[in-house]
């Protein structure tokens, strides 16, 4: 008779949507609804690397050391530089990040002396070309410039 | 494959089929419904890490070692970096030890969920898949936190650790542990409960203690065949012997069993998580070691606990920045070598079971 009721008052789904609905409260939720919503990277995140200047003076951080490009397990990192005959120094030219073969795993920055270069939470890094993502020094400097979609 | 039988017939299964979990083939010779031999064509994700090792610094190659078995690449970067180390000579220190093992867990209870979802969806329960992504997450967004990636994470570097913890790490994971417990007593009862989940993995795929001895299984799968064989308690490494914790074990060596084993084992690494983070110690993350990493000629093993059984890593070093000779045991490409035995006899239907069971990842099989 039990057994019966059950059945006939479909007690078993009951129970299999309750535990569908419990699975709904809003704090369960992880999806993300991109591009309307932006996505909450963390802190540390590794994403599009930046060639850091001096907020003041505009002029780069970078010393031309070319740790980065030693330390880079692809090789991706070219870094080009003249020796100043005044103040002894290399002043750098021209550098050269191919973003196209890097895995970001954050060795470049850790090897910078001068936290000149730098992997920031921008992750909009898609591009039409294979050339677009060989990012030179003022693509490093400015950053990526994501496509602005209108509402 | 010798001539075929009149009622002999070959099927291809995969690279495409999504139930290999990856580019894996395999070639079944079937009597009716019946197996009666396979044939796995592997290598079509074949990267030659361990080539790219001989041409790669060994801080270098770290990252490199995440894409093996991306499901868990901590578990990948600490036998990488341990292999280093027991060659330099170096140990990591107290607080980047825990924070090691901490880390590694998480990865175990990821690695494990997506198995269980995947494992679940092969079977026909689809449910299950989005419960245990949406956990993994939480997991996820640990890493993310802590060293900026989530999978390929890079997190731990020869000597120790690069990033120092974050402020909230602790009420995070511990926040994460509290959380998860009830969850995996909800899978239990969502799986186990089941009737049809039960019949249909009891006595699929079964192989005993001897055979997965003699094939050099690991892991869950020998684990539920009745050996408690775990290299956590065999021979304990980045302080493992300081955390109380079982080793879950199962008799009969069936897929069920298997399921149970994993089951019961992200709720010790859970045990684990819980006492690593309530005492990590305090004192710097990375132990004092040459900023260029140049160990001596000489050759070291070490072999750890990866969530799929034991990941070795084997480094001949001749006394140069780069590595000699690299191997890697992977665990998956061990373990599948038993898919043959699991599976002859077995329906064809089962050969997915059995494949998902074993918890193989493709980029670990083919390196």
């Amino acid at each position: 008779m039990r057994k019966f009721l059950r059945r006939f008052l479909l007690l078993d789904l009951l129970e299999g949507l309750w535990v569908t609905f419990r699975h709904q409260s809003p704090s369960q939720i992880e999806t993300e609804q991109y591009p309307s919503e932006r996505p909450a990277v963390s802190e540390r995140y590794r994403g599009a690397p930046r060639l850091n200047v001096h907020p003041a003076t505009q002029e780069t951080l970078c010393i031309s050391c070319n740790l980065c490009a030693v330390a880079c397990p692809e090789n991706l990192i070219v870094v080009g530089s003249v020796r100043n005959p005044e103040t002894k120094r290399k002043d750098l030219v021209t550098f050269t990040y191919d973003l196209s073969r890097c895995m970001f795993c954050g060795l470049c920055e850790d090897a910078c002396p001068v936290d000149a270069l730098e992997l920031t939470q921008d992750f909009e890094i898609a591009s039409y070309t294979r050339e677009g993502l060989i990012w030179d020094r003022q693509a490093l400097e400015e950053g990526p410039r994501p496509t602005q979609y209108r509402q | 494959m010798t001539a075929l039988d009149s009622n002999e017939m070959v099927l291809n299964m995969g690279p495409q089929h999504p139930s290999t979990h990856g580019v894996l083939r395999i070639v079944l010779k079937l009597d009716g419904e019946r197996v009666t031999n396979t044939d796995c064509i592997i290598g079509y994700l074949h990267r030659g890490v361990e080539k790219i090792a001989e041409n790669r610094t060994y801080v270098q190659f770290a990252p490199y070692v995440d894409r093996m078995d991306y499901l868990a690449a901590v578990s990948n970067g600490l036998g990488y970096c341990l292999a280093v180390e027991k060659l330099m000579n170096a140990v990591a220190t107290p607080r980047a030890q825990a924070v090691r093992v901490i880390l590694t867990e998480l990865n175990r209870i990821a690695s494990h969920l997506l198995w269980l979802g995947t494992h679940a969806l092969d079977i026909g329960a689809i449910t299950p898949l989005f419960y245990t992504l949406r956990e993994r997450e939480g997991v996820l967004k640990i890493f993310e936190n802590y060293c900026g990636a989530r999978l390929t994470t890079h997190a731990f570097r020869i000597g120790g650790l690069q990033y120092e913890l974050y402020d909230d790490f602790e009420k995070e994971v511990e926040t994460f542990c509290r959380q998860f417990l009830p969850k995996v007593d909800e899978y239990e009862e969502l799986l186990s409960g089941n009737r049809i989940w039960r019949e249909r993995l009891r006595g699929v795929g079964i192989i005993d203690a001897e055979t997965c001895k003699r094939y050099g299984v690991t892991g869950p799968v020998l684990r539920a065949a009745g050996v408690a064989w775990d290299l956590r308690k065999a021979q304990p490494y980045s302080g493992y012997e300081q955390y109380e914790f079982d080793v879950p074990t199962r008799t009969s060596g069936d897929t069920l069993d298997r399921y149970f084993v994993r089951l019961d084992e992200m709720r010790q690494s859970v045990r684990i998580i819980r006492q690593a983070v309530a005492n990590i110690p305090a004192g710097p993350i990375m132990a004092k070691i040459a900023k260029v990493v140049k160990p001596a000629v000489g050759e070291a093993y070490v072999s750890i606990e990866a969530p799929k059984g034991e990941l070795g890593y084997f480094i001949v070093s001749d006394g140069t920045t780069h590595p000699y000779r690299l191997r890697v045991r992977p665990p998956s490409f061990v373990n599948l070598q038993a898919l043959g035995h699991m599976a002859r006899g077995a329906l064809v239907a089962d050969v997915v079971a059995i494949i998902g069971t074993i918890d193989i990842v493709l980029g670990e099989v083919d390196r």
